[in-house]
């Protein structure tokens, strides 16, 4: 069962937005900026300044006003949500009500919910590498938070694509518990080697991915690096005014 | 601090008694005769009553199923094109039948679908040898489907609105088609309020009267509530009308017992929302079949309003007006509707302050007969219908005066119960979450009585006031069950002039008093609607 699973899923895709440019209201936005495959990368910045815009852009649920996006080498620019090799857990509603675990995570595997024995093997799989083996009758509301993103994360796994965003999908978790699934995460990447971005409002999670960092401001890149060199004291001055040091002098 | 005596209660008692007495008074006549008829009284539940009966559920089922069956796809149609041309304009549009009377909306679906309408010309014109007839099943259910498809697609849309975007965004991702779509995203929304919806629209078929006294065809096709009118007006046969009124209490009794098991659809259904976006990108086919089916709604809800436009500019108007009869109609229709908004209006607030006061008072506790008493009181023109408390109180009245000597008192009273269903929920929100806001900074500060009424209250409650006050005189308006009932050459209301015209086949004449009058109920919900809108702008601002 883990050889079915994991056939063919272990690579990621390059990712790479040329002058995107949105309007958002009275907001223009502007995205340069290449993810080299299989890497974990992690946006932060101020509230506004695009970071979920930039997630919306690469999943196709926001138009480019100009410029291209590829993924894989592919031009994806006006490709639907669904022909993209992305995946994407949102910070809530990622589940259906009133479906259970294993519905939910099927729907990553036929969206009509036709399953047949090889889909259900490989369903059972990934819940249980979330960790909810025996939890796979419940319905989200029976789950904690945690747990609904773990299901969201399974049903990522059984689409096999090779891009996962994870869009704030761990702001109303505790600590202990955001660090948990960042770990699993973490495991998940390497097993699969899928390429990882995710929006945050914690830039400590950059550190313990041990990832790329990309702080956005005012709508475009305003950095892009090495989360450990980026977030130490020699980091560029407007990203250590927005971590609130003291020496920024701006 | 000294122990304030509350006059709230008090009034709220004071209300309470008011509408025990109109609901009691009504069944104490309707009992009394129904005991000193002996048996008379009960040998009356012969075959016509079940026929009657029987006609009654089955036209009502029709309505419901029929509405409900084309309200889906139409409703699942206006939400998946948001950027559908005039949208907005379509939403309004099938606001309008709340707001119509139906004797109005009749002349209207009179003027298309009857004998001289728009599809008898049409057809005419393609050399066809059909000439339709609605009187009878098929125009009470054309009638029926006119009010309640919009009613149920609003209901049903608005459903659909609280589908959270980010399903939308899911399903676009994993490529669901239309089909799948449906089954796990919309039907299982659709499901959650349909019990709610369709027992509406049911227990608004089996009380509807104006429509099946003019559209149903004689005995065959006649309703409980018709059959007491015309055993009260024609017949006078009290023994028949007291059969018919406990039926009818029975039955909406247990249609009622029914719906609380089924629970209340969410009333979002009147509010004109934007939906949330979608994802996806639809294809050719189903766009135009989506088209067609708007386009099809569109019409089957436009053409009878625009038909009454039509026809009533081609009556004599300028004669209508000239008329010392339809003045003094439009006068006693706008006296009596002012008088009926007034009283519902101030009941509701009694009602609403009281019940607040009350559970003010028990802070954590649970609800006293009292409370449970004052939010039943609001609704129980439901349990009792305006046709039952008018009949009733028209077989107990007649024992001591001339019945038709009561008619204004009986229209203010049973139109401003009919409408203190909807002042109460309009009013009690706004009551409720001042009090919850400002209850303790009042307490706090020593505002009360009059000062806290001029300073806190009556700025928050103006609006809300306002806009119960002329819904309700827009539905005591076009409200024919009652003047029907009482209605007499001294007293004469829009609609029972109407009706008049109707049956003495002066046609020309009621289409022009049907334009005067639905203008009238029309804008008096234009207001109401503006106010509703202020009022929503105004809460959005204070919450950010």
């Amino acid at each position: 069962m883990v050889e079915h699973f994991s056939e063919g899923s272990r690579h990621g895709a390059e990712i790479s937005l040329e002058s995107v440019d949105f309007d958002y209201g009275e907001m223009a936005m502007h995205f340069d900026l290449v993810i080299e495959p299989s890497s974990i990368v992690t946006i932060i910045g101020p509230s506004g300044s695009g970071k979920s815009t930039l997630l919306n852009l690469i999943a196709g649920f926001e138009p480019a006003k100009s410029g291209r996006i590829f993924i894989e080498g592919k031009d994806v620019t006006h490709a639907a949500p669904a022909e993209r090799p992305v995946s994407m857990v949102f910070q809530e509603n990622n589940l259906f009500a009133h479906l259970d675990v294993a519905a939910n995570v099927g729907l990553g595997r036929r969206p009509d919910l036709r399953l047949d024995d090889a889909d259900r093997a490989a369903i059972m799989e990934a819940i249980r590498k979330v960790g909810l083996a025996g939890k796979e009758q419940r319905k989200p509301e029976a789950l904690s938070g945690g747990e609904r993103q773990r299901v969201a994360i399974a049903r990522a796994l059984v689409r096999k694509r090779p891009v996962l965003l994870l869009d704030e999908a761990f702001a109303s978790l505790g600590p202990a518990l955001r660090h948990a699934m960042l770990d699993l995460v973490e495991t998940l990447q390497r097993e699969t080697a899928m390429t990882v971005v995710m929006v945050t409002h914690h830039p400590d999670d950059a550190l313990r991915m041990g990832s790329t960092l990309v702080f956005l401001d005012n709508g475009t890149i305003a950095a892009k690096g090495p989360a450990q060199e980026l977030l130490s004291e020699q980091g560029p001055p407007l990203l250590r005014k927005y971590l609130g040091a003291k020496d920024s002098d701006l | 601090m000294t122990p304030t005596i509350s006059l709230k209660p008090l009034a709220g008692a004071l209300a309470l008694a008011f509408l025990a007495l109109l609901a009691g008074g009504a069944l104490l006549g309707l009992l009394s005769e129904a005991l000193r008829g002996n048996t008379e009284g009960f040998a009356a539940f012969d075959s016509y009553l079940w026929r009657v009966a029987r006609f009654t559920l089955l036209q009502a089922v029709l309505s419901m199923l029929l509405s409900i069956a084309f309200a889906i796809p139409l409703a699942r149609a206006l939400h998946a094109n948001p950027d559908f041309p005039g949208r907005p304009m379509i939403l309004r549009l099938f606001a309008l039948p709340l707001a119509l009377p139906a004797l109005v909306a009749v002349l209207g679906i009179t003027s298309i679908y009857g004998r001289n309408g728009l599809l008898a010309a049409l057809l005419a014109q393609s050399g066809s040898e059909i000439i339709p007839n609605i009187y009878g099943l098929t125009g009470i259910l054309i009638a029926h489907v006119f009010f309640n498809l919009p009613l149920a697609t609003r209901f049903i849309l608005a459903s659909l609105d609280s589908i959270p975007e980010d399903y939308w965004k899911l399903s676009a991702q994993l490529g669901m088609r239309a089909l799948a779509q449906f089954r796990l995203i919309e039907w299982p929304v659709i499901r959650r309020n349909l019990a709610g919806i369709a027992g509406l629209i049911f227990m608004l078929c089996i009380t509807s009267f104006t429509i099946v006294l003019t559209l149903g065809g004689g005995p065959r096709a006649t309703t409980l509530e018709v059959a007491i009118y015309q055993a009260l007006h024609f017949d006078f046969d009290i023994a028949r009308a007291v059969s018919l009124t406990l039926l009818q209490l029975t039955l909406t009794v247990a249609v009622l017992l029914l719906l609380s098991i089924a629970g209340r659809p969410t009333e979002e259904g009147f509010s004109l929302r934007t939906t949330a976006r979608r994802f996806d990108r639809p294809y050719a086919r189903a766009r135009s079949l989506d088209t067609i089916l708007i386009l099809v709604g569109v019409l089957f809800v436009g053409l009878p309003m625009a038909g009454t436009v039509v026809s009533g500019l081609s009556a004599d108007l300028w004669r209508l007006l000239g008329e010392t009869q339809v003045w003094r109609a439009i006068l006693t229709s706008l006296g009596l509707g002012a008088g009926a908004g007034l009283l519902a209006t101030l009941i509701s607030l009694v009602l609403v302050t009281a019940r607040e006061d009350t559970a003010n008072r028990r802070r954590y506790g649970t609800p006293g007969i009292f409370e449970r008493a004052l939010d039943l009181g609001a609704s129980l023109i439901m349990i009792v219908p305006p046709i039952v408390i008018g009949a009733g109180w028209f077989i107990l009245s007649r024992h001591f005066v001339d019945p038709f000597r009561l008619a204004p008192v009986m229209v203010v009273s049973v139109n401003a119960a009919m409408a203190i269903p909807f002042a109460y929920r309009i009013l009690r929100p706004a009551w409720d979450t001042a009090a919850s806001r400002h209850n303790r900074l009042c307490a706090e500060l020593g505002i009360r009585g009059w000062n806290r009424l001029r300073l806190i209250d009556w700025p928050v409650l103006r609006q809300p006031l306002w806009i119960a006050f002329a819904f309700a005189m827009a539905l005591s308006l076009g409200d024919l069950g009652t003047i029907a009932l009482f209605g007499n050459d001294a007293v004469q209301t829009l609609p029972y002039l109407l009706l008049q015209r109707m049956g003495s086949y002066r046609t020309q004449d009621a289409a022009g008093l049907a334009l005067i009058l639905g203008c009238l109920c029309l804008l008096l919900m234009i207001l109401a609607d503006r106010g509703a809108n202020r009022l929503k702008i105004r809460e959005v601002r204070s919450d950010g």
